[in-house]
């Protein structure tokens, strides 16, 4: 796979599609799965990581599925090109910054990749735009039988699949769903939903997963465990549960428009004009803008910009996308001017980005 | 507002957090100090803890240090990891390790997920398959400790020995990872090559 050209469009997550888009950006069903014939990654000798890698990579190529992937040997790509691939959600962060023989299979549409040597020997991840739990699971289930039937997965009658840390045993799902949630930040009730979330044994997680900060109002919501329930049951744990957040979230953006119509508005036009005339910026700050802005647009209060592209922005102004696009690799000051140059050029006259001037 | 633990006002109001808890504290900025140091020397001490969630903390009550001590030691016989690793590093070294240490995990997972018994799906055989080979895959974990005593016998210049664990490895990859379906991919890695 050209890397390159995956810069050329927005990946699955952003695509902006789907049940539901304005709030949620995108559903994911992982499966952490390990062969039974070699020690779990964190134990494995140099060799041994080799032929797992190996082992993955034949069978899974050999599968039905296989002839719809592309492989990545993620051990061999410059730092940058790994740092493209967390950007769009199809590595995570450990297996970017992780050593030895590891991979990823990627299908064409970015829905479905497969880490190899990550926490466990195989992820395997499938992720739809929009709301659509029981899609990503109907097509994770698939790909999981065809590998199943050529590599035996380690597993045991009482404790289910096994897995490296004992979180993730059993089922070893962990399903998502990744949700922008300006209003709720606004008004200060998110911390008040989180708590009611921990309750009923659900995480929450920002934009780039495990550890990593709510960045521009995005927020991961997933399932806490994994032993016990039913694939389907903790499916529908995460997707009952989504309707409420969608309804509250709805709601919190009307009583802001309703009640504060000035100060909303006058927060979006402000994001709105420093997006646009900035000399220098931080990917942080852009995303916090553009998260403002693309509640701004959905709220009717900016009429001149298309969801599609501020979907689009969140993830070029990325640090690893602003450099393939510019071609070279720049430092972090260097980065924040072309941010902001490339933000101002897509910005300008106020014209949205996919419109020719 | 007062501070909760004084007649001075209330400048800081502070949330914690806790696993499915929560606490609201309002403090003047004396006690706010004396208590957000506190709960920092708190956070310093727990830094070489393990990470996981949920994987620290007593095991079960009523263990003494010896007994936690000699716990610690023991290993396991395939990937050669001992408890007190898994503790430290909050990741098992290999499937065999739920068999091995499911006394001392049981209570430890019982607390994660409230739960002690898979109940979801299990892995898709080929039929052919399917009626031959066991739901559980502990006997291909096997050739973990059998590649580790092969390596061992090398070692030892033991030739006999390395050969009988070879067979043994083939026999159990041939059964689980040769026959039909899973020919199509390739021919199964040749463990034992590097034995000359």
């Amino acid at each position: 796979m050209k890397l390159d050209s995956l810069t050329d469009a927005v990946g699955e997550w952003l695509r902006g599609t789907g049940p539901e888009s304005d709030i949620v950006m995108s559903s994911r069903v992982r499966l952490a799965r390990n062969v039974a014939q070699h020690p779990f990654v964190s134990r494995m000798s140099e060799q041994d990581r080799a032929e797992a890698e190996r082992f993955l990579r034949e069978r899974i190529a050999a599968a039905p599925v296989g002839s719809q992937l592309e492989y990545i040997d993620v051990g061999r790509l410059e730092e940058i090109d790994r740092q493209l691939l967390v950007e769009r959600q199809l590595i995570s962060r450990e297996h970017a910054d992780a050593q030895g023989a590891r991979g990823v299979a990627i299908d064409g549409l970015e829905q479905v990749s497969l880490m190899i040597n990550e926490e466990d020997h195989l992820r395997i991840q499938c992720m739809h735009s929009g709301l659509d739990l029981r899609g990503a699971w109907e097509q994770i289930k698939v790909v999981d039988d065809q590998i199943g039937r050529v590599v035996p997965y380690a597993f045991h009658p009482r404790w289910g699949y096994l897995t490296a840390c004992p979180t993730n045993v059993g089922t070893g799902i962990r399903v998502s769903v990744m949700l922008h949630l300006p209003a709720l930040v606004i008004t200060r009730q998110i911390d008040k939903v989180f708590r009611s979330l921990h309750k009923i044994s659900l995480a929450v997680r920002g934009l780039y997963g495990e550890g990593s900060q709510a960045m521009g109002d995005f927020y991961q919501i997933s399932n806490q465990t994994t032993l016990g329930k039913t694939e389907e049951e903790l499916v529908e744990q995460v997707g009952d549960v989504v309707p409420v957040l969608i309804d509250y979230e709805r709601r919190a953006r009307e009583f802001l428009v309703r009640e504060t119509q000035q100060n909303v508005h006058d927060q979006v036009s402000r994001a709105y004009g420093i997006l646009r005339t900035a000399q220098t910026i931080t990917a942080e700050e852009t995303m916090q803008l553009l998260s403002r802005v693309r509640m701004g647009v959905l709220l009717g209060l900016i009429g001149d910009v298309k969801i599609a592209d501020i979907n689009s922005l969140l993830i070029r102004t990325q640090p690893a996308h602003l450099q393939k696009l510019r071609g070279v690799e720049l430092d972090t000051k260097d980065r924040n001017i072309e941010r902001a140059r490339y933000l101002r050029r897509h910005f300008e006259g106020g014209t949205s980005p996919a419109s020719p001037n | 507002m007062k501070c909760q633990q004084c007649d001075k006002q209330a400048v800081f109001h502070i949330t914690e957090l806790e696993t499915g808890e929560v606490r609201e504290l309002h403090l003047c900025e004396d006690h706010a100090r004396t208590y957000l140091n506190q709960s920092e020397a708190a956070e310093g001490d727990d830094e070489d803890k393990p990470s996981a969630g949920g994987l620290t903390g007593p095991l079960t009550v009523g263990q003494t240090a010896d007994e936690l001590a000699l716990l610690d030691k023991k290993a396991c016989p395939m990937c050669g990891i001992t408890f007190f690793e898994f503790r430290n590093q909050g990741r098992l070294g290999c499937p065999h390790d739920y068999v091995h240490f499911e006394k001392e995990l049981e209570p430890l997972i019982a607390n994660i997920h409230g739960a002690t018994q898979h109940t979801g799906r299990k892995p898709e055989r080929a039929a052919a398959e399917a009626a031959t080979l066991p739901e559980g895959t502990e006997e291909l974990t096997g050739v973990i400790g059998l590649r580790r005593s092969m390596q061992e016998a090398i070692t030892c210049e033991d030739y006999e020995k390395a050969r009988e664990s070879r067979d043994a490895i083939r026999r159990i990859e041939d059964r689980w990872l040769g026959g039909t379906g899973r020919d199509a991919a390739t021919p199964k890695a040749d463990t034992p090559t590097n034995e000359t």
